[in-house]
């Protein structure tokens, strides 16, 4: 409904603006039409027609055109103040002038409209293309988990030869990090759908960082192996308002990240401070960094460093760019030094409570 | 009193399956309805200890359930809903329900949930002092130790305890908690209740960030445990 209304606007603007050009333009030619004469007065309007037809629909070009015609015969073509013409030569200049407005109307709506379709042809090639990409990402990533699962408890059912205990619980811990992997991915892939959809309208309450922060590393749900994950909350860090939930899958997804693709022994450190604002989270760790050039494309959807390790979707950094989006935030990457770390800084536009303690009642 | 009936009020066959086995095995009796109207009537028949409730049932949705029970059974209803659905699970808290669960859901939190529910419905008004773990609370004498040491509470932080103290190991909505502490009017000022659950777990926990006491429900409210 609303976007019927804008291009009905949009229509109107465009009439508005072609008739007052021509009428803009006619009325000092007509004043100096004795010393230009009457055929350049046309090749003036003929210029403005073609540069209307290149910007705007056609219906207000062709109006515009006609238009044109008409005013020229009326106010410059002998006899004036009529609409008939004196002489056969004035008449098939007419009729020529006519013609040539008419064709530019067409035909530069005709180019437009095949530049277009080269466009969205070449859109649809990509969207597919990332689409493959997805696919085959995706399926190893759901597959794989649920492989892990079905296996599993085929072999658990097996009654001949009995497993020993401790293969039993083996495998129950593996279809249990199987699932949450699937989870997961499922999680993931409805938040980018929620994000493309644009349903996304954070619910702006109260949220204590430092908990958050403490909290997302308590249940990050994989194995975060000799890595060690640092995170110092301040004391005086006063509430900032954001949507919990968004702000909770952001450092979920960066977090996750970091315990994916940095080695063993890696450190990861967590900060959270306040600008003037909102507030400043950052989260690097001493792992290889990214490659320079890449700085930038990680962020894309299903976007993935090349020659990485299996397992990924390319989904996590662009529902963490959308979502802090979602704030009005923006998200930065750099390297710490090349081959020495990434660091990400998150900066979010957020209301600063200003009551931190109530000592006295 | 033995075994307590639950009723499984979901349309999913495996998830009833599965809740039906946790139940069974862990000492309940278990009752299962598909729909929203089957629900309804099984409750009625047999009035059981605790409903389990998912909010997306074919006929009828979870809301109306929850406002058809309303007034005639006041044994808790544990709701089942999908993620990212706060609004959701906040208005069916406030239609009555007791507590929720998210799918999916690990099976010793939802023992846990249905052990702490049916608990606070049999205990009714006895005048003992509450425990939590390393904290003994006293509503009558209002009073509270932590390991054994009274601990110093501003009238509005012991109100808030109080609160959760007697509802202990349910999640309360931001809404209610306002209201109950603040009264009408206040119901926006999260902020207010923000700081002073900030104040209480300085004071309470043993490690304020990361809370073992007063939970944060992300988007729904708090849980005092």
């Amino acid at each position: 409904m609303s976007t019927l209304y804008k291009i009905k606007s949009k229509l109107r603007y465009q009439y508005i603006i072609s008739i007052a050009l021509i009428i803009a333009i006619a009325i000092p030619c007509f004043l100096l039409e004795k010393y230009i004469g009457n055929k350049v007065v046309a090749l003036i309007l003929l210029l403005a027609v073609s540069i209307l037809a290149m910007l705007f629909d056609i219906l207000p070009v062709m109006v515009t055109a006609i238009l044109s015609a008409l005013l020229w015969n009326f106010f410059f073509i002998p006899p004036l103040y009529k609409f008939t013409i004196g002489t056969p030569e004035d008449v098939l200049l007419f009729m020529m002038y006519f013609a040539i407005a008419m064709m530019n109307a067409v035909l530069t709506s005709k180019i437009k409209k095949a530049n277009l379709k080269v466009k969205e042809k070449l859109e649809r090639e990509k969207t597919i293309k990332l689409y493959n990409t997805l696919l085959n990402s995706l399926s190893h990533e759901l597959r794989t988990p649920i492989s892990t699962i079905i296996g599993a408890v085929d072999a658990l059912k097996e009654t001949t030869p009995r497993l020993s205990e401790m293969d039993q619980n083996d495998l129950l811990s593996e279809i249990s990090i199987a699932s949450l992997r699937l989870n997961r991915q499922v999680e993931n892939l409805l938040n980018m759908s929620r994000l493309e959809s644009g349903f996304i309208k954070p619910q702006l309450d109260w949220c204590d960082m430092n908990e958050l922060v403490h909290r997302v590393i308590q249940t990050l749900d994989i194995d975060i192996g000799e890595r060690n994950i640092i995170f110092e909350s301040k004391e005086f860090l006063p509430l900032f308002k954001v949507d919990r939930g968004l702000i909770e899958q952001v450092l979920q997804n960066l977090l996750h990240n970091a315990v994916h693709y940095t080695p063993e022994g890696s450190e990861i450190v967590f900060s959270v401070e306040q600008n003037e604002t909102g507030c400043v989270i950052t989260l690097s760790d001493n792992g290889p960094g990214f490659p320079e050039k890449e700085l930038e494309t990680v962020f894309n959807k299903f976007y993935r460093v090349p020659e990485t390790s299996p397992g990924g979707t390319g989904i996590g950094l662009s529902i963490v760019k959308g979502f802090v989006e979602a704030h009005n935030g923006n998200v930065i990457l750099e390297n710490v030094k090349e081959g020495h770390g990434a660091h990400f800084t998150i900066t979010i536009p957020a209301e600063i409570s200003i009551i931190n303690d109530i000592e006295n009642e | 009193m033995n075994n307590p009936d639950i009723l499984i009020i979901d349309d999913e066959v495996q998830i009833r399956k599965l809740l039906k086995i946790t139940l069974e095995s862990n000492g309940y009796k278990a009752l299962h309805a598909t729909t929203g109207k089957e629900g309804l009537a099984m409750a009625m028949s047999h009035l059981p200890e605790l409903i389990l409730l998912d909010l997306g049932l074919p006929d009828i949705s979870g809301h109306d359930v929850l406002m058809e029970l309303k007034g005639w059974y006041n044994k808790p209803v544990v709701i089942l809903s999908v993620q990212n659905s706060e609004i959701d699970i906040i208005k069916a808290l406030d239609n009555g329900a007791s507590d929720y669960l998210t799918k999916p859901f690990r099976t010793g939190e939802l023992l846990a949930r249905i052990r702490s529910c049916i608990k606070r419905n049999r205990e009714t008004n006895n005048d003992l002092p509450i425990l939590f773990d390393d904290l003994e609370i006293d509503l009558k004498a209002r009073t509270v130790k932590k390991d054994d040491v009274y601990v110093k509470l501003t009238l509005t932080e012991y109100n808030l305890l109080a609160l959760f103290a007697r509802y202990g190991g349910m999640v309360l909505t931001h809404q209610f908690i306002l209201k109950e502490i603040w009264g009408v009017g206040f119901q926006a000022e999260t902020q207010y209740l923000r700081v002073y659950v900030a104040q209480l777990r300085k004071k309470l926990e043993n490690n304020p960030n990361q809370p073992k006491h007063i939970i944060t429900e992300s988007g729904v409210g708090y849980r005092f445990c």
